[in-house]
């Protein structure tokens, strides 16, 4: 498969797009008409060809455009990317898996040979060719896990285990839906999970982290998570607030449909086998609201599911004042119609818009 | 399919150690490599035995970093229910078995300054791939290895040879003992305990180490508790709508299987938690054999750990 990365930007001009390709394998997040929060994970073993769940770490048209971005992010914030120094084995597991996993997936794009702790890695996308020694930090122009996930989308948290508990002990994290890796490095999972609302009550964490805690080597696990993002910004970080907070507010009637965007994290959950720490990638994709209702079966339930949430979550989730307008648009795209079960566009089966 | 992904190996190598352990040696079957692992991690080995399958879980012992081939070795327990037996007596250079990937439940804390590690029995194996392990990353660690005789300390002569001033060795015949108290008290700030070995020498270590004020999380320990046998008894699976016999040698949780309910699992050792189970009915008293459920849990017969925990009574129902 040949991929033509996009030259665009997450930032100043937004020059992001999704082509037709990227919009119909776009991980629509909601399986049916309404949303709560669940446990809702299930194994990360290939899906649908094609989709984003194909690979164990998906590429596609946006790679060169993110890693330019991230490039930008670390430069004026170095500590976005943090590892505690017993980390550092779990940051080569992590190079390992992604290096094995990528040349593997995707060999007309990456490769990597390997002779001994010789090891050759050939990234064609971003112009990379580098040999370094496996577990010799000296080699490699950063630490291990800086040095991959600057050349992988998405996110990556790696969790030590101990204590039957999770700890957020490293990361890369310029992507991130409002949280900080620099405030909660050293944190364990129910501390870093404090500001979630509802969760908490109805036992979802106890049971997830149970869940994680016995993911194993060559069995790993995935679930989808959203918010909303107004204009296609990658870094909406806790730290840089007072940038994209504020336009928010530049929201109307008449851009909404090009500058509201639905914000999906595919998380997956792998466990590293040198270290026996985890790793918790989060893949960011943005799709513009305009481009989701090209799929009628996304406009109406994007229509059914915002107007009937619960209210802590717009709340939570950052975008309470501008959910009426939202819902004014999306009611345009609410026939009333079913919908079929599943996340699927469904384009051939599901009726066109009847209004 | 419950359990960890499973693996397709041949036996390359069988060695007898001394009169109760043997070493058994495994290399894919597609002469593939095998998943690297971290020190101290196990497999759990199946056994086709006859009619019925014996999945049972061994420390890995060979260098975690050698992807050709994993090593074994195994204590034989002539009391047991059979599966250390089976592999003493029956297997052959040459058969084709199936491993899970490695678990891990006696991982190192990489943050440790130095790693203690304190030994008993066959319990030192997860030792010599964490050993193994830290040698390559330049850890700080020694070991305390304590065994009934030199005849029976599998491996004693091979670690004192190469690591004459981490290793210690103590020998019961001799009168010799670990002085704990003393080793314990002279530990640098930052310096983890690690103990695998008889229960007995478990709550001794994390007693003393408590009554010395050590925190709880610098304290691992692994215990796998073979299943032990018992009398027979029935349970009803309430899910499947199936009434089962859990014969004398057999645990509740190979019983559920043998009726062909997909019950999940792990460790199959009653320390992992993932085939807990919930219990519908209990007309009789559970017997907890498991380390995962706390003591108000086994108290309240509401949930069960099937690999390792039986019943006697009139009526147990599961959620299952």
């Amino acid at each position: 498969m040949t991929i033509q990365f996009n030259d665009e930007t997450f930032r100043d001009d937004y020059s992001f797009r999704n082509s037709a390709w990227a919009i119909k394998r776009f991980p629509f997040p909601f399986d049916k008409d309404d949303y709560m929060y669940s446990v809702n994970m299930e194994p990360h073993a290939g899906g649908r060809e094609g989709s984003v769940f194909d690979n164990r770490f998906d590429v596609d048209e946006h790679y060169v455009a993110e890693m330019r971005d991230r490039a930008m992010v670390l430069d004026q914030d170095p500590l976005r990317c943090q590892s505690l120094p017993h980390m550092t084995l779990a940051g080569w597991d992590l190079l390992e898996l992604i290096m094995e996993a990528k040349s593997e997936d995707y060999p007309d794009l990456f490769e990597l040979h390997r002779d001994g702790d010789k090891w050759r890695w050939i990234n064609k996308p971003m112009g990379i060719d580098d040999t370094f020694t496996f577990l010799d930090e000296t080699t490699l122009p950063y630490g291990p896990m800086e040095y991959i996930t600057r050349q992988t989308q998405g996110d990556f948290a790696v969790l030590d285990q101990r204590d039957d508990n999770l700890w957020m002990d490293a990361g890369m994290i310029t992507t991130q839906a409002d949280w900080s890796l620099d405030f909660d490095i050293g944190m364990n999972f129910f501390e870093w999970h404090a500001p979630v609302p509802l969760a908490h009550e109805k036992g979802i964490f106890v049971r997830a982290l149970k869940y994680l805690l016995n993911i194993q080597q060559g069995s790993p696990a995935r679930r989808l998570n959203w918010t909303m993002t107004v204009n296609p910004l990658l870094d909406t970080s806790p730290e840089n607030y007072h940038k994209w907070g504020v336009q928010k507010t530049t929201l109307t009637p008449e851009n909404l449909g090009s500058k509201q965007h639905l914000r999906v994290e595919l998380q997956t959950f792998f466990r590293l086998p040198r270290s026996n720490a985890m790793v918790f990638p989060i893949r960011c994709y943005l799709c513009a609201f305009q481009d989701l209702m090209s799929v009628p079966k996304w406009g109406r339930r994007l229509h059914r599911v915002i107007r009937d949430l619960p209210e802590e979550l717009p709340v939570y989730k950052g975008f309470a004042a501008n959910r009426p307008m939202m819902l004014d648009y999306l009611s345009k795209f609410d026939d009333g119609l079913p919908t079929s079960p599943g996340i699927w566009p469904e384009v051939k089966t599901e009726p066109a818009l009847q209004m | 399919m419950s359990g960890a992904t499973k693996i397709n190996v041949r036996v390359s190598e069988i060695v007898p150690l001394n009169e109760l352990v043997t070493r058994f040696k495994f290399e894919r079957t597609d002469g593939g490599q095998l998943p690297t692992f971290s020190g101290g991690a196990h497999t759990v080995v199946e056994m086709k035995d006859e009619d019925r399958t014996r999945l049972n879980p061994y420390s890995l012992m060979s260098d975690p970093a050698d992807r050709s081939a994993y090593t074994i070795s195994v204590r034989r327990d002539d009391e047991g229910r059979g599966g250390s037996l089976f592999l003493h007596q029956k297997v052959k250079v040459g058969d084709e078995m199936v491993l899970s990937n490695p678990v891990n439940l006696f991982s190192l804390d990489l943050r440790a300054k130095k790693h203690l590690m304190i030994a008993g029995g066959i319990g030192i194996t997860p030792f010599l791939a964490q050993i193994k392990q830290l040698d390559r990353n330049h850890g700080n660690w020694e070991l305390h290895y304590a065994a009934r005789s030199e005849d029976l300390a599998s491996y004693a002569r091979e670690l004192k040879s190469e690591h004459p001033n981490d290793v210690h060795v103590y020998y019961d015949v001799k009168g010799e003992a670990i002085n704990l108290q003393h080793l314990l008290d002279g530990q640098p700030l930052g310096t983890h305990i690690y103990i695998c070995g008889p229960k007995g020498m478990i709550n001794w270590v994390r007693g003393t180490a408590k009554e010395l004020g050590w925190p709880r999380e610098a304290v691992h320990y692994e215990e796998f508790l073979a299943p032990k046998p018992g009398k027979p008894f029935e349970v009803k699976l309430a899910v499947s709508n199936k009434v089962i016999e859990v014969s004398e040698n057999e645990s509740l949780l190979e019983a559920i299987e043998r009726a062909g309910v997909d019950a999940p699992y792990l460790c199959r050792g009653g320390a992992c938690g993932q085939c807990e189970t919930d219990v519908l009915e209990c007309d009789g008293k559970i017997v907890h054999r498991d380390h995962w459920l706390d003591p108000e849990e086994h108290a309240s017969n509401k949930k069960i750990m099937p690999c390792v925990s039986r019943f006697t009574g009139k009526m147990l129902v599961l959620d299952r």
